[in-house]
């Protein structure tokens, strides 16, 4: 009876619940779609126009213009084509850097701080995560001191005898340096006479410039702390078992880590590869307060060309058609390495050593009864 | 699966009282009594151990250095910070970077637009964002999916991207050059939806029900009993808007252009890219950069415990 009763104004509640959804969730979708979702639909618009900033972007004077602002960038074969080319190659260099090394340098941070025996591990994990809570803008202030020409880091190197660079000022790729101590001064005709996107092969081929560099370490220095708790939390909670089974099965440290802790890890390091990457690709503010794409436009990236397209130099309908590319670039390589990552049961290498040679038809019945058996066997332990 | 991990630590907590007893998981991640028989002292074992803290010990000075040599200059002359740009002492003690930056800047009035900014984006994010967590959760509505999917896909679209756009309807609604224009972008935020919705996924839902038969109305049941249950989801929710706008840079540079409504993240980007002074001056710049950091840090050093502790999982409570 009573569950009746209670039933029946449960259902009376239930009707009213869709006029309380909408209105709670009202907010959310009033901003988000306000200042997400129409803003997305506006800019592809502009990225299509000829719209000068001036008045509405959907005024009467503003015409389409097709994939003009796209072909500008990708094949214009001017200056915005070069610009565009160059800050994809220093952002790239910079992905192709800062990822790995930050997602190493985390993990192995999270092993060495989840070691049980270790005292002052609260210590030495504030150490490291603290560079995460403060602002980008205050850290690049801080960089601008410390790789200044005079600045702490060349201070230091000079007590080693190395004459350190001129950070900031320096529009030289790493590259570039290392090939000139060992006497190339410059490439092949084949990479200096052909472009891509306005540059040429070599200069794709540069490295990041040494600006580029101190910017580099700052990333790293500044999200390691962050991935590091992912990787913690992760490292926790896995179950000890495995590792120690393979322990029993002579393992050494090394073996361990690689064959059995590691492969566990795989969906944090999705994570952290996912969100690095994505974060790698955006970077705005360490430019627009440290170097503004100095020296040489070796500092330049597609956000902050975006920027200065844009708000700038007025070209709103370039501005937008390179935050397009760089969000088709965002996704792309997600897609990519979601791909790469997925969750492969055995590799069919591996597969093929596990495998019975089907040569022999009675074998290969005895092994399939065997593995019957056995997944019965742990089913039914299970059970 | 989370229940079985939930019921580990108190199994962990209760074996040490029990005299003689074994773990049952001896590879647990934090063993909470010493395993003598396990781990002899060997001089291997010492010297692997010295190793270890040599090794963290120095990448913590690595990590934990620039911030006090960043302190240290700020008490420093202009010509004591180039001179000796890695000592930790000045050579003598100079407050005129400070007094500089208090008196003879609009340093002030940059931190009280961050201070208005970060408290109306902190007090929105957890109204709003537990709001719609709470009606993704719990109440059953026609388009519920929808609008989660909705979400989940704003939350993938890259923020550096928004800047054009976003700009663009700030614009037309003509709130450029106004705090609604700074503010109101940023009062909700998706992944902080998607967080309170997954916390209140994860309490029961007898008490709600029973308020509901008590004859209590939505909003009365979700502002008087759930969100007091919410207190660690709404903790983590004020850190990371409290950050977040805090740190907020772009938003602010596409928003507005007005000298007066320049907040810390703008102003410090100005004083650093050499457009308010002459010379290096970088006591100046870098005592902005230390004092823009406190709010922060205070925040950091408070919730300390719980930033490290949400991300070692919630299970580990």
């Amino acid at each position: 009876m009573s569950t009746l009763t209670s039933r029946s104004r449960r259902s009376g509640f239930r009707r009213g619940e869709a006029a309380s959804g909408w209105l709670f969730t009202a907010p959310t979708i009033v901003i988000i779609g306000l200042f997400v979702v129409i803003p997305v639909f506006m800019a592809l618009w502009v990225s299509f126009s000829d719209w000068g900033g001036r008045g509405s972007p959907f005024a009467s004077t503003v015409n389409f213009v097709g994939a003009k602002n796209y072909s500008t960038l990708l094949a214009g074969g001017g200056l915005d084509e070069q610009n565009f080319g160059t800050a994809l190659r220093n952002n790239a260099w910079y992905v192709v850097l800062v990822v790995p090394i930050q997602t190493a340098v985390s993990l192995i941070l999270a092993i060495l701080v989840n070691r049980a025996i270790l005292r002052g591990r609260g210590f030495f994990r504030t150490a490291f995560y603290f560079p995460s809570v403060t602002s980008s803008v205050a850290i690049t202030v801080l960089w601008l001191f410390l790789f200044g020409t005079t600045g702490a880091v060349n201070k230091v190197l000079s007590w080693v005898g190395i004459h350190g660079p001129n950070w900031f000022n320096d529009p030289n790729g790493v590259l570039h340096n290392i090939l000139s101590v060992v006497g190339v001064k410059t490439g092949p005709a084949v990479l200096t006479g052909n472009t891509f996107l306005g540059v040429s092969w070599w200069d794709w081929l540069a490295g990041p410039s040494v600006a580029m560099s101190a910017f580099i370490l700052m990333a790293i220095f500044t999200t390691s702390g962050t991935f590091m708790l992912l990787f913690v939390a992760a490292l926790q909670n896995l179950g000890g078992d495995v590792t120690e089974a393979a322990m029993m099965d002579g393992a050494n440290g090394w073996q361990r880590f690689w064959r059995v802790t590691l492969p566990q890890l795989r969906p944090t390091m999705f994570t952290v590869l996912t969100l690095g990457l994505i974060g790698c690709w955006q970077v705005f503010d360490q430019i627009y307060t440290g170097t503004q794409g100095a020296p040489g436009n070796t500092t330049l990236t597609p956000a902050y060309l975006s920027y200065t397209a844009a708000f700038s130099n007025q070209n709103w309908g370039q501005g937008a058609a390179i935050a397009f590319i760089l969000f088709v670039i965002i996704v792309v390589f997600t897609i990519f390495q979601r791909w790469v990552l997925r969750d492969r049961a055995v590799s069919k290498r591996r597969m093929r050593l596990y495998r019975v040679p089907p040569a022999d038809p009675r074998i290969a019945a005895a092994s399939a009864a065997a593995a019957s058996d056995s997944t019965e066997k742990t089913s039914g332990g299970a059970s | 699966m989370s229940e079985t991990v939930k019921t580990a630590p108190a199994q962990a907590t209760t074996n040490p009282t029990v005299p003689g007893g074994t773990p049952p998981s001896a590879g647990s991640p934090r063993p909470t009594a010493p395993k003598p028989h396990h781990r002899p002292v060997t001089v291997r074992g010492i010297v692997a151990r010295s190793v270890l803290y040599a090794v963290l010990i120095a990448i913590a000075l690595v990590y934990i250095l620039p911030f006090l040599i960043e302190i240290a200059t700020t008490f420093k002359t202009d010509a004591d910070a180039a001179a000796n740009p890695v000592t930790l002492v000045p050579a003598n003690w100079s407050t005129v970077a400070i007094q500089q930056l208090f008196l003879n800047s609009d340093f002030p009035l940059w931190f009280k637009n961050s201070a208005i900014v970060t408290v109306f984006v902190t007090a929105g994010r957890v109204f709003f964002d537990s709001l719609a967590g709470y009606a993704l959760a719990r109440l059953h509505f026609r388009g519920r999916g929808v609008v989660f999917a909705a979400l989940i896909a704003v939350m993938s679209v890259p923020a550096v991207v928004l800047l054009i756009p976003k700009f663009l309807v700030i614009n037309q609604l003509g709130m450029y050059d106004s705090y609604a224009g700074m503010i109101i972008p940023l009062l909700v935020d998706a992944a902080g939806v998607f967080i309170m919705k997954n916390f209140f996924e994860s309490i029961p839902v007898s008490v709600e029900e029973q308020a509901h038969i008590d004859g209590a109305g939505t909003f009365r049941v979700f502002w008087s009993i759930v969100l007091p249950m919410a207190r660690p989801a709404l903790v983590t929710i004020i850190i990371l808007s409290f950050q977040g706008s805090w740190n907020e840079l772009s938003q602010f540079i596409i928003s507005t252009q007005d000298p007066s409504l320049t907040t810390l993240t703008k102003g410090v980007a100005s004083l650093a890219s050499g457009q308010l002074s002459q010379g290096t001056q970088y006591p100046l710049k870098l005592a902005a950069a230390v004092i823009m950091t406190i709010p922060v840090a205070v925040m950091f050093f408070v919730f300390q415990k719980r930033i490290m502790n949400t991300s070692e999982g919630a299970v580990k409570e």
